[in-house]
């Protein structure tokens, strides 16, 4: 292995027109990567990591306009590189993983003719046995029964392995450097963990890799050199150890505390001192929810099993699970949205469940929603004012009292009156699950349902999110059911958690008895499924 | 995240196509409005003296076999041609965004029971179908604005059944109903105006159709009965002086061709610009 640079790259800007000129996205940016170095790139969405990545292999957008004092890849000097010295590039010695693995396969074609597409386009030292060779890729990235898996389309495998197919293809023509762009988002833990492996075996064997993450918790551990990206800017690098442990820049700082960890329960996460968040006022007696040996199939699959379990006032319930686990159907089953097949659910000591729709509607507004995608669940033609109104029918609040009470949710979610005309499509993912929890707290609800409100958005728009959606709770002593996949999150915000596997309950009881003590197998898979920032306590 | 920019746009003028359309348009409108405005001649008074007049000065398009004005009774005309399928669509449009919207909310039987009739009409072609209708309800104009209205119910039922299966099963219906709205509410407010989103564009479209439906029931003396004038039935008078007197048949036909090329091109233009805006 040569020590000279594999990639070297002085004073990097990519600038994008806009209506009030170029924009850069990326300025200034020095990157150099020798052979079997792994470097991440960390930022929010729209720091110009991503635009990054991609100049390096040529396939920044069209209309961006490209600088450099420097821009050598493998020697080769790539300012002015024509398309077909850039294929020589792209796939043979850089190998790029798209962000979204779930829509990054052709989905008409198998994924052994996929695989064979790469290895045709990549043509290496007499390799003609393209089925061998697509069985050899399939096996390196840990893919069982890769025999059998050849031939099935995309939507027949889990995410897991079409995260899996999709590094095979981008390893086809045996690229000395892997780009991996978020490889693990909307993924499950315990996939996500198998992926990180996967990547960790590669690095382990001296392979190049350059991760994209909002995520510092996830690709911390993978790198030996961390570049932590602001604006377009890099606000700070260097080795992953240093930077994890002592890092320099406020902002660095920031992403780190905004994760959710054993240590941050009860604090907040997105202030830069440790500042305790409110203290919930719970109340003991009558309990608010209770659900009792619920069931519900689908046609001859059983998704929920006999699950039990009850909410105090105030309290907050975790619900952890996987996809599929059942999760949303007992949420949907809560929410009046779904009837179980058997058992019983009762809000405020009444039946709730196979209730008379006329009657259930006058007490729906005691039991709110937050869902995982609030763009999908705004009315598209509606204006935030009238998304956050609505909520207030069923209570009658109509008029001058409905514009008051809308623009003091505004202001307890932190946006201002100047949010009242928008539409929903102009807010960042940020402010639309603002606007969806003031809508969910409008009319004074005693429960609150937040189907995995955070999973979507970034690290430290997350950690806002969730301390805002703590100091609601507090202030106007509402019970939540929180449910998510992410058992940080879970473990920060749950009094109580229930962990859910194939539709039943496999361990119930106190966040920290569970995640400290752990009874069920299934739980310490996926407490060991939880990447740790080196520095912490395990 | 994207790379993806929006591109810079000027704000710039339409395409030539589309400008040229909507200005015919304009005038076929000013036309069915105020015909006497746009001419001093009388569409039904015969002038047998003036007959067959080849296009002039005082006679732009000509003369008919009765002496009359083309240029006026195509004028006069367009008013029966265009409100015919206009008020076709209408019937259309009203029946088949509720049978769709029906369907599309009470599922199980009714939907069954909707879907399937929908499909016997849809399964004849439109023409054959205002044809039957009209061979059972006799020649007019308000029967043939039935018979071409039914025969185009179904692409409305459809598109509106399938929109409201989808707007049904939308985030924010489902968020509706937390709220503790009543069914009526909650199709009123959220289902019904995604549901029917498409339907404006779509009616467009199904205009030119029409007119063309229209002009042909009507060379076929299947609706207003001379000597009104509407253009396919003008059309059908000029075709016997075709020989000696091509203005008579000619002008209705390119007055058919005229419009619903320019309906079209702007139900074209119109269905892009509303696909664009969804994606």
């Amino acid at each position: 292995m040569s020590r000279e640079l594999f990639i070297d790259i002085r004073n990097l800007t990519v600038r994008f027109p806009s209506p009030q000129g170029l924009k850069a996205v990326v300025s200034g940016l020095n990157l150099q990567l020798q052979r079997g170095q792994s470097l991440a790139l960390v930022g929010e969405s729209g720091s110009g990591k991503t635009v990054t990545a991609r100049s390096l292999i040529g396939l920044q957008d069209e209309n961006a306009l490209l600088t450099a004092d420097r821009f050598m890849i493998d020697g080769r000097d790539m300012l002015q590189a024509s398309q077909r010295d850039w294929r020589a590039i792209r796939g043979k010695q850089i190998g790029y993983v798209l962000q979204d693995a779930l829509v990054s396969l052709d989905p008409l074609r198998r994924i052994g003719q996929q695989l064979g597409d790469a290895l045709r386009a990549n043509p290496r030292d007499g390799n003609t046995d393209l089925r061998q060779r697509s069985l050899q890729l399939l096996a390196s990235v840990g893919m069982p029964e890769a025999q059998r898996r050849l031939e099935l389309y995309p939507h027949q495998l889990s995410g897991g392995l079409r995260q899996r197919a999709l590094i095979a293809t981008a390893l086809a023509g045996r690229p000395e450097l892997l780009i991996a762009d978020e490889p693990t988002t909307a993924l499950d833990m315990t996939v996500q963990k198998q992926i990180l492996d996967l990547l960790q075996r590669r690095r382990d064997d001296g392979q190049a890799l350059l991760l994209i993450s909002h995520d510092l918790s996830v690709v911390g551990q993978l790198a030996d050199f961390v570049m932590v990206m602001k604006d377009g800017i890099v606000v700070e690098q260097g080795p992953a150890q240093r930077l994890l442990q002592a890092p320099e820049h406020p902002w660095t700082r920031q992403l780190l505390q905004a994760v959710p960890t054993p240590q941050t329960k009860g604090f907040r996460l997105s202030s830069p001192a440790p500042q305790p968040l409110p203290a919930k006022q719970i109340d003991a007696g009558e309990p608010l929810l209770q659900a009792l040996g619920l069931n519900k199939h689908y046609g001859a699959h059983q998704v929920v099993r006999d699950v039990s379990f009850r909410l105090a006032a105030g309290e907050t319930l975790g619900i952890v699970g996987e996809s599929g686990s059942g999760k949303t159907t007992v949420a949907r089953m809560v929410l009046g949205l779904t009837e179980p097949d058997s058992g019983l659910i009762q809000i405020e000591g009444q039946p709730w469940s196979r209730v008379a729709e006329n009657q259930r509607r006058l007490r729906r507004s005691r039991i709110q929603l937050i869902a995982q995608d609030p763009l999908s669940s705004f009315d598209p033609r509606y204006t935030v004012e009238k998304i956050i109104g609505e909520s207030l029918d069923a209570a009658g609040i109509f008029g001058a009292e409905r514009r008051q009470r809308v623009l003091q949710l505004l202001d307890e979610v932190r946006l201002g009156a100047s949010f009242l005309q928008r539409y929903p499509r102009e807010l960042s993912g940020g402010q639309r699950q603002r606007v969806a929890i003031a809508r969910a707290f409008a009319p004074n609800p005693a429960l609150l349902v937040a189907d995995e409100p955070v999973s979507a958005l970034d690290v430290s728009v997350q950690a806002q999110v969730l301390d805002l959606l703590a100091d609601m709770q507090a202030e106007h002593r509402t019970a939540l059911l929180f449910i998510s996949h992410d058992l940080g999150v879970i473990h920060h915000l749950a009094d109580r958690v229930l962990v859910m596997k194939d539709g039943a309950v496999v361990e119930s009881g106190d966040v920290g008895r569970v995640f400290t003590h752990p009874q069920h197998r299934w739980t310490q898979q996926l407490l060991d499924a939880l990447p740790v920032l080196p520095g912490q306590a395990a | 995240m994207s790379l993806t920019l929006p591109l810079l746009r000027r704000r710039a003028w339409p395409p030539a196509g589309l400008l040229v359309s909507g200005i015919f348009l304009l005038l076929v409108l000013l036309a069915v409005l105020f015909p006497a405005l746009l001419s001093p001649y009388d569409p039904l008074m015969a002038d047998p003296v003036n007959a067959q007049l080849p296009p002039s000065a005082a006679h732009w398009l000509g003369t008919d076999q009765l002496g009359r004005d083309v240029l006026t009774r195509l004028i006069y005309g367009s008013r029966y041609s265009l409100l015919i399928s206009i008020a076709a669509m209408a019937l259309a449009v009203t029946v088949g965004s509720l049978l769709g919207l029906l369907a599309g909310l009470a599922r199980g039987a009714l939907d069954e029971f909707i879907s399937r009739a929908v499909d016997v009409v849809s399964a004849f072609p439109d023409l054959l179908l205002a044809l039957m209708l009209i061979a059972f309800t006799g020649p007019g104009t308000v029967n043939l604005i039935f018979a071409l209205g039914v025969a185009s119910i179904p692409r409305f039922a459809r598109v509106v059944r399938a929109q409201t299966f989808l707007v049904m099963s939308s985030g924010y219906v489902e968020q509706a109903r937390t709220f503790g709205l009543t069914r009526r509410v909650l199709v009123w407010r959220h289902v019904l105006p995604h549901a029917i989103a498409h339907v404006p564009v779509l009616a467009t479209l199904g205009l030119g159709t029409a007119i063309i439906g229209t002009a042909g029931l009507s060379f076929l003396g299947m609706g207003p009965q001379p000597p009104t004038a509407e253009w396919g039935l003008m059309l059908a008078e000029g075709r016997n002086y075709l020989r000696n007197a091509w203005w008579i048949g000619v002008w209705p036909g390119v007055a058919i061709t005229l419009t619903v090329v320019a309906v079209n091109t702007v139900g074209r233009h119109w269905q892009a610009r509303f696909e664009g805006k969804k994606a």
